[in-house]
Formats: C-alpha cells, structure tokens, sequence
C-alpha cells in the first residue's frame, strides 16, 4: 500500500482567458466584433505545477489569496480541464467544497438526497441502503420532509456533509476548515473526518492556517501566482510560509 | 397530482378557446378540434423542451462549478422531461379523437416516427442553444420571439392550403415543425402514411443539427465553467 501514488499532477497549466469587458450579449458581441472590440486577458492561474501525492498521505496546500489553490483543488476533482499537462486521480474523489450548493429548493431534504447523491455518482440502490444512516447523521429529524427552501443555513450543510462524506472515499479533498453547523455537530464532524483520516485515505486540505496543517498533514506544498515553490514535509514548509507572510 | 392535471386540462383550455375563435374566423372544417389539438400539442413540446434545454447548463451552473457531471446530460435530460410531459398530455387527444368519433387505423402506429423526429428536433435545437445561452445571455429572449415566429408558421390553428398555394408557401414548406405536424395529423387523423418528405425533411434538419450542436457542446463545454 505505501508508496503507490493516489494522485499525479505532470506539468500542469491551467489558462483562464476573460474577455477585457464582459460581452454577454449577442448583441453586444455583434456589435462588437463588427468593430473589432473583443480583447481577451489572458493568464495562467497554475504554471508547470508537478508533483504527486502518495496513496494515504494528507497534504496540506497552502498560499495567499490568488495564488492558484482553489484552482488547483478544481482541476483535481475534475471539474476544470487543465490547458496543458495533466492530472492522473487513483481512486474515487470526493469534493468538500461549498457543502449544499447542488441542492434543488423546491425538493424536499429526502428527494435531495437522491439528486445530490447522484449529482456525486452514487448509486441509487446504494443510496436507498444508506438513507437512513444519513438522516440519522444529518439530526435533520422529521425536517427530511420539508423543502430545502425552508431550511436554515446550519441544516442544509448538515445535510450536505452527511451525503458527501457516506461513502469512504479514497481521496478527499477539504477546501477551508469546516465549520459546520452548531459546535456538537461540528464535533461530530471532526471526528468523522479523523476517522476517514485514521483509514488511510488521501487528503487534500486547503488552508491558510499553519497550526492546522501542521496538525492535520504530513506533507504540504505552497503555491504563490499559479507556480508552486516548495513542496516538503509539513513541518518545514509551514516554517517557510510562516517566514513568506512575515515579509 | 395537480402538475399532472394541469398537462391535461391546459392543451384541452387552449383547444377549446381556438377552436371557438378560428373555427369562427375561418370556418369549422371537419374535426377541426382535433386538428388544433395535434398541432398545438406538438408546438407546445416544441417550445417547452427548447426553452428548458436552453436554460439547462446555466440552470445547474453551480452545481458544475462543485463536481463533475457529464454535461450533455442536463440538455438532454431537458429534452427528455418535457418528453413525458407531452407524452402525458397525449391522453388528452386520444380523448377528444373518440368523442370527435375519430376511430384509430392502422396508421396509427405509423405516429411514432413524428413524434420521435420531434424529439431529435427538440434535443438538437436544445444542446445547441445550451450552449450559446452560456455565453449570451439574451438569447432566451430571442429565443422566445423565434418560437413564436415558428408558432404562427406551423399550421397549428388554420389549414395551410392557402398559404402552400401563395409565394410564402416556402414558410410552411421548410419549416421542420410543420412537416411532422403534417405527418402527425395524417397517422391520426386522415388514417393515412406517411408523406415522404415530411418524414425525411425533418428528420434531416434533426441529424444536421444534432451532430452541429454536438460538436459546438463538446468543444465548448470546458469553458462553461468560466462562465456560468
């Protein structure tokens, strides 16, 4: 199990190219390209970031505002195609990001299980195995029954988190800490998430706090305007971005 | 429970109300209620699944910003829902060609090729229009005005003859909708096959558009993310 690699990113690049002034119009664009308006910005939000991620290893991914991170995690899980390079993921992917956003407000708690948990590949036989377990996670109650829509903020990430985190994926990836709902369900969280850690799974774990990463990872990597600049044990690299943001 | 009665009843409102006007204006053929019904039905799947598809990919823009989904599936998804919808609202038609003593012939079998091409029709307009409606955002509305146009040329609530013998014939002629209305209409109501070029007119125009509006999703769909 050591030693066999989870995730390979190879020379990864990653362009964006905005339009100068936004053109969301036809006729805007019409009118525009008649004249000869239409300038593109281009930059590269990641440049020739290589490296790789050992299965069951927690690598913490640090950087200032800017610096390619949420990037990074995107292209990972698949979501944004990188413009050169690339990225080669053993393993099922697991996303904590923005825990709710795919939720449908018109549906009630129950039917967004199965519309969330398919939106994340999950089997609907699968889903209807685990229904129960997740109600009993998310301490949602009779509240399964009532739409989204009227659920506060706290409830609709409880029910986010306990979707997302029923499977045991093989890679997680963690973006911020998590900072769900009141203190006993974040305990609880906590804990879950130890237990996926403690199961030898891979993380990936944005943060900008070094205490945590210290804590949590054993590697980590610092990314600064889309380049990566180190890449080391946790300990020496949160030494060497605690130096970065003292400067 | 009420969704589903509401796709009953609104074709049936919609039948009623233009029979009693243009069957007025125009003079009341035979089984002109069922005539208005097979068009107004078709036009209605028509612009409902467009516009749904359409909309899809910014719909569910903040759901592809979090994982990754396939996207071709919320166009066709689209497509598929306002399928059923219509599918349903079928019933309606079986239930007015009885009372209108209009018995089914073998021909009727022969419908599942209209009613197939409008759904290639539906779907291929729908993933390219997907598309654009990412980056433009006026395009619903536009789009809106053109269903319309394509409403008013599609022979739904006045017979054609006039119009296929005058200059603009070509508006009715070379508009898609049209000839699976007219093949429709035939299977069902007339109890007669197919005619050659309403079955293959459209069905081109389906083919054409489906594999244009694939290749435009495909090479697009990376940067819909930047977008939505």
């Amino acid at each position: 199990m050591a030693n066999k690699t989870a995730i390979e990113v190879k020379n990864l690049g990653v362009r964006f190219r905005m339009q100068k002034e936004k053109t969301d119009t036809l006729k805007e664009f019409f009118v525009k390209t008649l004249k000869k308006e239409i300038k593109y910005n281009e930059f590269w939000a990641l440049k020739d970031v290589s490296f790789s991620v050992e299965k069951g290893t927690r690598l913490g991914i640090m950087g200032l505002n800017g610096a390619g991170k949420s990037t990074l995690l995107k292209t990972i899980a698949g979501v944004l195609k990188p413009t050169e390079g690339e990225v080669i993921r053993k393993g099922n992917v697991v996303p904590l990001l923005e825990l709710g956003a795919g939720f449908d407000q018109q549906y009630t708690g129950a039917e967004n299980i199965f519309l969330y948990g398919a939106m994340l590949g999950y089997q609907r036989s699968f889903l209807k195995e685990k229904y129960k377990e997740i109600i009993d996670f998310s301490e949602l109650g009779d509240f399964i029954n009532v739409p989204v829509k009227n659920y506060s903020s706290g409830m609709k990430s409880r029910l986010g988190f306990s979707i997302a985190t029923i499977v045991e994926p093989e890679i997680l990836i963690l973006d911020e800490v998590l900072s769900v709902g009141d203190v006993k369900f974040k305990r609880k969280s906590e804990a879950k998430i130890k237990s996926m850690f403690d199961k030898g799974i891979t993380v990936l774990f944005v943060s900008h706090s070094t205490q945590q990463v210290k804590n949590l990872c054993d590697k980590a990597i610092i990314l600064e305007h889309g380049k990566l600049i180190m890449n080391g044990d946790s300990a020496s690299v949160c030494e060497a971005y605690t130096e970065m943001t003292n400067k | 429970m009420l969704g589903f009665l509401w796709t009953l009843i609104e074709p049936l409102l919609t039948m009623i109300v233009l029979t009693i006007i243009f069957g007025t204006l125009f003079g009341r053929g035979k089984n002109f209620s069922v005539y208005i019904l097979c068009g107004r039905l078709m036009f209605s799947y028509f612009s409902n699944g467009t516009k749904l598809a359409l909309k899809s990919i910014r719909r569910n823009g903040r759901m592809l910003r979090k994982v990754y989904v396939p996207k071709y599936m919320y166009p066709l998804s689209s497509a598929l829902s306002a399928f059923v919808t219509f599918a349903i609202s079928l019933v309606v038609l079986v239930g007015v060609s009885l009372v209108q003593h209009i018995w089914p012939t073998i021909h009727v079998l022969e419908a599942i090729v209209p009613l197939l091409t409008l759904f290639l029709l539906v779907f291929s307009l729908g993933i390219f229009l997907s598309v654009l409606d990412v980056f433009f955002r006026d395009l619903e509305y536009i789009w809106n005005v053109v269903t319309m146009l394509i409403m008013y040329a599609s022979a739904i609530f006045y017979y054609p003859e006039k119009v296929l013998v005058s200059e603009y014939a070509f508006l009715l002629k070379y508009n898609p909708l049209y000839a699976v209305i007219n093949n429709f209409r035939r299977t069902i109501m007339y109890g007669q096959s197919l005619e050659f070029f309403s079955t293959w007119y459209p069905l081109a125009v389906a083919v054409v558009f489906g594999v244009i509006g694939m290749i435009f999703f495909y090479k697009k769909q990376d940067e819909f993310i930047l977008y939505v």
